[in-house]
């Protein structure tokens, strides 16, 4: 009777697992999805480069102009959860991703799944880039080829048990991955729709200003209503109609600064925030337009 | 009656008194350096968006406070100013003190260039602007903390 109950107990644990691993195992799209999408159309490819800021993580710190396009990884990124070190994703067949299929480079963006299919880290905003069209990342991977190779090989990440296991990942992505809409807002305009898509996909502008629970995700009910600075002292400000600080900007302001780096009363942008001006500047006067519409509907929160 | 108007006037002295300190303390002063070098450059902006009609006295008055104010800027920084009175310098002023006043330096350098050659458009205004702003972003980037 007492081996009986064991027995069942084992065959209880042994499915509950088998449960757990299966709900939350990695899940790349099937194959399929990434056929037929033709021939890159790179210049798209470049402004989703710029828009998703790429290379203020991937390039080299402190490297400026040309170099920015040098994508050889390597830079650490502090959070609760240990030090990340962000890989290189230049077109090196060793060190980069030139072995890499279009297929591969999609699941990773908008899966989190990596080649040998693991679990990746969401400090690489997949869930937000998990919105982002398959023509989209196409283009991005078409343009991505086109730029300079780097052999640098970054450090593994440091990250203290049990965050360095990846399995647990599962159970992250079972509780926050999505690539629903963050919030309602009026997407029959489809210059807030643009706005929707570039801020809470490419931009992955919720990663900074949205605060996070416990657990690393977003507190759903904050969206854009600001958080501690993930690298220290200070705050990332609230830029929801309900911010103090950007609440009485216009929509025009709100181009102005994305263009120009200056605040509507002159001072100008700091901190991180200087480099994602940098890279949205280079989007169309259009977008810009589109991601303050959509800032503009979004709820107020205070 | 007379006690508590004595009184009244001693509170009201060691209120004056109170404002004239702060004002001197270091932090005032650099926020108030800034105060100005952002109301030029919000004149200067004006003129390159065409919202004001461009006037060389203006715009040589505004590169001459920008001048200046980065000049005495990294002056305001002594130990003992590292907080209070809402600062929003960050303590890595003072660590890397060096390459802080470096980049007030390459402002007032940039900005006296531009001085020598004054802009003599709306369109030579927008240009400066420009490499004026990215001299106060790249030190806002490490050094400025928003709270």
């Amino acid at each position: 009777m007492r081996i009986r109950n064991l027995a069942l107990a084992a065959v209880f644990f042994g499915a509950a697992a088998a449960a757990a691993w299966f709900v939350t195992r990695p899940e790349p799209f099937a194959a399929s999805h990434w056929e037929g999408l033709g021939a890159p159309d790179l210049a798209n490819g470049e402004q989703i480069f710029w828009a998703g800021g790429c290379t203020s993580c991937h390039a080299a710190a402190k490297s400026e102009g040309e170099a920015r396009l040098v994508l050889s990884g390597g830079l650490p990124l502090n959070s609760p959860f240990g030090t990340f070190h962000v890989p290189n994703i230049s077109p090196d067949e060793t060190a980069g991703l030139g072995e890499w299929s279009l297929a591969e480079f999609g699941n990773a963006m908008t899966r989190g799944v990596g080649r040998n299919g693991e679990h990746l880290y969401p400090s690489f905003p997949y869930g937000s880039y998990a919105r982002l069209t398959s023509k989209d990342i196409n283009d991005l991977w078409g343009f991505m080829q086109t730029l300079p190779k780097s052999a640098n090989v970054a450090p593994p990440h440091e990250l203290p048990f049990p965050f360095n296991i990846r399995l647990l990942l599962g159970g992250w992505k079972l509780l926050f991955l999505t690539d629903q809409s963050r919030v309602t807002v009026d997407t029959s305009d489809p210059k807030i729709a643009r706005g929707q898509y570039l801020v809470e996909g490419p931009g992955h502008c919720g990663e900074c200003h949205t605060p996070r629970n416990a657990l690393g995700g977003f507190e759903t009910n904050l969206w854009l209503a600001g958080a501690p600075n993930p690298e220290g002292e200070g705050r990332i400000p609230n830029i929801t109609p309900g911010s103090r600080s950007i609440s009485g900007w216009s929509e025009s302001d709100i181009v102005g600064y994305l263009q120009t780096g200056f605040t509507p009363d002159f001072d100008t942008v700091g901190g991180s925030m200087v480099e994602v001006q940098q890279n949205l500047a280079k989007l169309p006067a259009a977008d810009l337009q589109a991601i303050a519409a959509y800032l503009k509907a979004v709820p107020a929160r205070e | 009656m007379k006690s508590k108007a004595v009184f009244l006037a001693i509170a009201l002295a060691g209120l004056v008194a109170g404002a004239v300190t702060a004002a001197d303390e270091p932090q005032a002063v650099r926020q108030e350096l800034m105060k100005k070098i952002g109301a030029s450059t919000g004149a200067l902006a004006a003129i390159a968006k065409g919202e004001k009609p461009y006037d060389a006295a203006v715009v040589t008055a505004s590169l001459q406070t920008i001048s200046e104010n980065s000049k005495a800027f990294p002056d305001q920084f002594p130990a003992g100013s590292e907080t209070g009175l809402e600062t929003e310098a960050s303590p890595k002023i003072w660590e890397n003190m060096d390459d802080f006043r470096a980049k007030s330096v390459k402002l007032a350098t940039d900005v006296d260039a531009v001085l020598a050659q004054l802009p003599a458009d709306q369109a030579a205004v927008g240009a400066a602007l420009g490499v004026i702003g990215k001299d106060c972003a790249s030190c806002h980037e490490n050094y400025r903390i928003k709270k």
